[in-house]
């Protein structure tokens, strides 16, 4: 199935598992979601886990922190990332503080879904990647998969998780790849980065709709001779900083690849731990590839924008060479 | 004037309604409107029409990204655009193409924002409006704010802000309410109820009878109108904007009308509405009805009618002709307008961007 199957696949077991699972937000049930993520489930499960609710993203959320702190576990769906921001206030104030604030009390079994990034000819505010935003908010996770495979258990755990989680889906992957997913129960833990090809020279680090570009990337390289580790950081917070380490000590060059804008993008905290982690290990200064500091441009320019293979290959020839 | 608005109280259940169905006028209601100027009306819908149409089939032929057409809300987009005076301003959405070409906005722009080229964005000097607000329901607080500075500097001007049903969930709605109400700021609050927010019906946005009825907890009139009367769309937008004028605050006007297509071409309609509910309202088509009133009235005859829709067609041609010319922008241009002067961090990222297409570059000379 493709990645969007996978994310129907899971809230469809997790709300015949838990009648307390229920899925909100714009278009999710009559419609079925505009990317059609929520298909069908409105027909199984009513309209009382299924629900339509007004258009009113802090209303999204800001109810759903309720209905998380009462016992429901609410997954709330962000119609695109670009309109997350009304509710950005409920989730930094809210959301990521409540165990906190309770001193362990309360907490907000949350998820929260959006489809994220650019590469579908989609209009203006359609296209963002902004991860390193709630990266940087206190007590959210963060969780962006790759393959369908992952999003489903990924997604399964985000639900369980007993914490808030933002989970960021690529839209341009919803229907770019097909894999094969187990029907029923697994996981994939939040927190574990994957080693998605193994590699000896240079460590190549994505998330998301990153990863696949970067993969074309190692496939080029390698008819060049260049051997590529790349891992697919899958959870971006808590990050798994083990699996990066243990990479760069044994390849000693990093790239990071990202299609956020690069200045505070989530590539420079990767930097930044490998730093401070693994420095005498380097054999170059990692680097980085990122979309720009720029407004995310209208879709005739999206190409300038976004990381290609060729900008991937240029940064690892560079690290190789230096 | 504020007589409109206290004999169509929305609380009262009073809907403006000045041209009905079959094209007949209610005369004593009816706006002062010149007889010439009628047609005029009508030419310009057929025009909006036209260039729905071609960018719907442009976006079907792949030269044009998503599109949200504006078929069925002709006669509330032209009405309150025409009662608008020459200085005033507004703040659109993303589906007011008519009410932006009738206000100076050369169609080649809106056709080339939808393609996705950046050069379309621009809105010429002297054309008062802003540019499209995708994120829905945040356009209605700039329009506030902007209207507060036209007091503040006693300009004699109004602003309206164009937005949905849906957007009266978001919370911007209610504040930019509540600023205008408490601020009396000459704004002008113009929701076109088309029923549906993407798939999602009117009753599951609000449990309130009306939409215009919100503007009484905020402390200022609000009107219902017949969004598919351009008579009444115009006379209550005339209305609201004099009164503004006149230092009497905001008006909210709900305009109750269809959205006869699909929310954008990425939207299934059949998954969510009838048929047979589009048929219905199909009866009530603004244009229909605008122009049974004029031919009966012999303002207009066969040969008008053909002959706008042929003068529609070639400025839909010649306007697509225009942004299809226009190259897309080149790396320079993305980078350009973050701010005044460009930062040296963000030439060195242009000059990345640069290195890897530099023919582009060299296009432009
Ligand atoms: C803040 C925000 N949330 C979600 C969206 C996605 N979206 C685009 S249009 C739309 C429905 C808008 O409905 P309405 O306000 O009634 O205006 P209409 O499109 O019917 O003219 C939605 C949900 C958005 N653009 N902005």
């Amino acid at each position: 199935m493709n990645l969007v199957e996978a994310v129907n696949s899971a809230l469809r077991e997790e709300m015949e598992r838990d009648d307390r699972v229920m899925v909100l937000g714009e278009d999710v049930g009559r419609a079925g979601g505009v990317f059609r993520a929520t298909e069908g489930l409105q027909k199984l499960f009513g309209e009382d886990r299924v629900v339509d609710t007004p258009l009113a993203e802090s209303g999204i959320v800001g109810t759903a922190i309720g209905l998380a702190l009462f016992g429901m576990r609410p997954v709330a769906e962000i119609q695109f990332m670009g309109f997350i921001y009304p509710a950005f206030d409920q989730i930094i104030s809210h959301a990521g503080r409540m165990r906190n604030r309770s001193r362990g009390r309360f907490s907000v079994p949350l998820v929260i879904r959006a489809p994220y990034g650019g590469g579908i000819h989609a209009p203006e505010h359609h296209s963002e990647s902004t991860e390193a935003i709630f990266a940087h908010t206190p007590g959210i996770k963060v969780v962006i998969p790759s393959n369908p495979y992952d999003a489903k258990g990924l997604l399964i755990s985000a639900i369980r998780d007993p914490d808030p989680v933002v989970f960021l889906e690529p839209k341009r992957l919803y229907r770019a790849i097909k894999a094969e997913v187990p029907d029923g129960d697994y996981e994939v833990p939040i927190g574990n980065a994957a080693v998605a090809r193994e590699g000896e020279q240079v460590t190549l680090i994505a998330w998301g709709s990153m990863v696949p570009i970067a993969s074309d990337a190692a496939d080029a390289l390698a008819e060049e001779g260049i051997d590529v580790e790349l891992i697919d950081v899958r959870t971006v917070t808590p990050l798994d900083s083990e699996t990066i380490i243990e990479s760069v000590k044994k390849t000693g060059r990093v790239v990071v690849v990202h299609e956020a804008p690069k200045t505070c993008g989530f590539g420079a905290e990767i930097i930044a731990m490998i730093n401070e982690r693994a420095f005498l290990s380097l054999s170059a200064p990692p680097q980085r590839v990122t979309g720009f500091d720029i407004v995310f441009p209208l879709l005739k320019s999206e190409h300038l924008y976004l990381p290609s293979v060729e900008r991937i290959s240029a940064a690892v020839r560079r690290v190789m060479e230096f | 004037m504020n007589d409109l608005f206290k004999e169509f109280d929305p609380l009262k259940d009073k809907m403006l309604r000045i041209l009905d169905e079959n094209g007949i006028l209610n005369e004593q209601l009816a706006p002062a409107l010149p007889d010439g100027k009628v047609p005029d009306f009508l030419r310009w819908m057929l025009l909006a029409r036209a260039a729905d149409q071609k960018a719907l089939n442009l976006q079907r032929q792949g030269r044009m990204g998503t599109y949200a057409s504006l078929l069925g809300q002709e006669a509330i987009q032209l009405g309150s655009a025409a009662a608008m005076g020459a200085d005033d301003w507004f703040f659109p959405s993303y589906r007011e193409l008519l009410v932006c070409i009738y206000r100076g906005l050369p169609l080649s722009n809106v056709y080339l924002y939808w393609m996705g080229n950046e050069i379309g964005s621009r809105i010429p000097e002297g054309v008062n409006m802003f540019p499209f607000s995708v994120p829905v329901g945040s356009q209605i607080l700039h329009a506030v704010g902007a209207a507060w500075a036209a007091k503040l500097q006693k300009r004699k001007i109004v602003v309206a802000v164009y937005f949905g049903d849906g957007a009266t969930s978001e919370g911007d709605f209610h504040e930019g309410l509540n600023f205008a109400g408490v601020l009396r700021a000459p704004v002008v609050f113009i929701c076109q109820n088309n029923q549906y927010a993407i798939s999602v019906p009117l009753r599951r946005q609000t449990a309130a009878a009306t939409i215009a009825q919100k503007a009484v907890a905020y402390g200022f009139e609000g009107i219902r109108v017949d969004g598919n009367d351009v008579f009444a769309c115009y006379a209550a937008t005339k209305a609201a904007f004099d009164k503004a004028r006149a230092g009497g605050g905001p008006t909210l006007i709900e305009a109750v009308t269809y959205r006869l297509g699909a929310h954008t071409t990425s939207d299934d309609p059949l998954r969510y509405r009838d048929d047979s509910e589009v048929e219905q309202w199909r009866a009530s088509d603004p244009l229909t009805r605008l122009e049974k009133y004029l031919r009966a009235r012999q303002l207009i005859n066969d040969n008008f009618v053909a002959e706008a829709k042929a003068e529609a067609d070639a400025r839909v041609e010649q306007a697509v002709t225009e942004a299809e010319a226009v190259e897309p922008p080149a790396p320079p241009d993305l980078f350009q307008y973050m701010f005044k002067e460009m930062p040296a961090s963000l030439k060195e990222q242009l000059a990345s961007l640069t290195e890897l297409f530099p023919l582009k570059e060299n296009k432009r000379g």
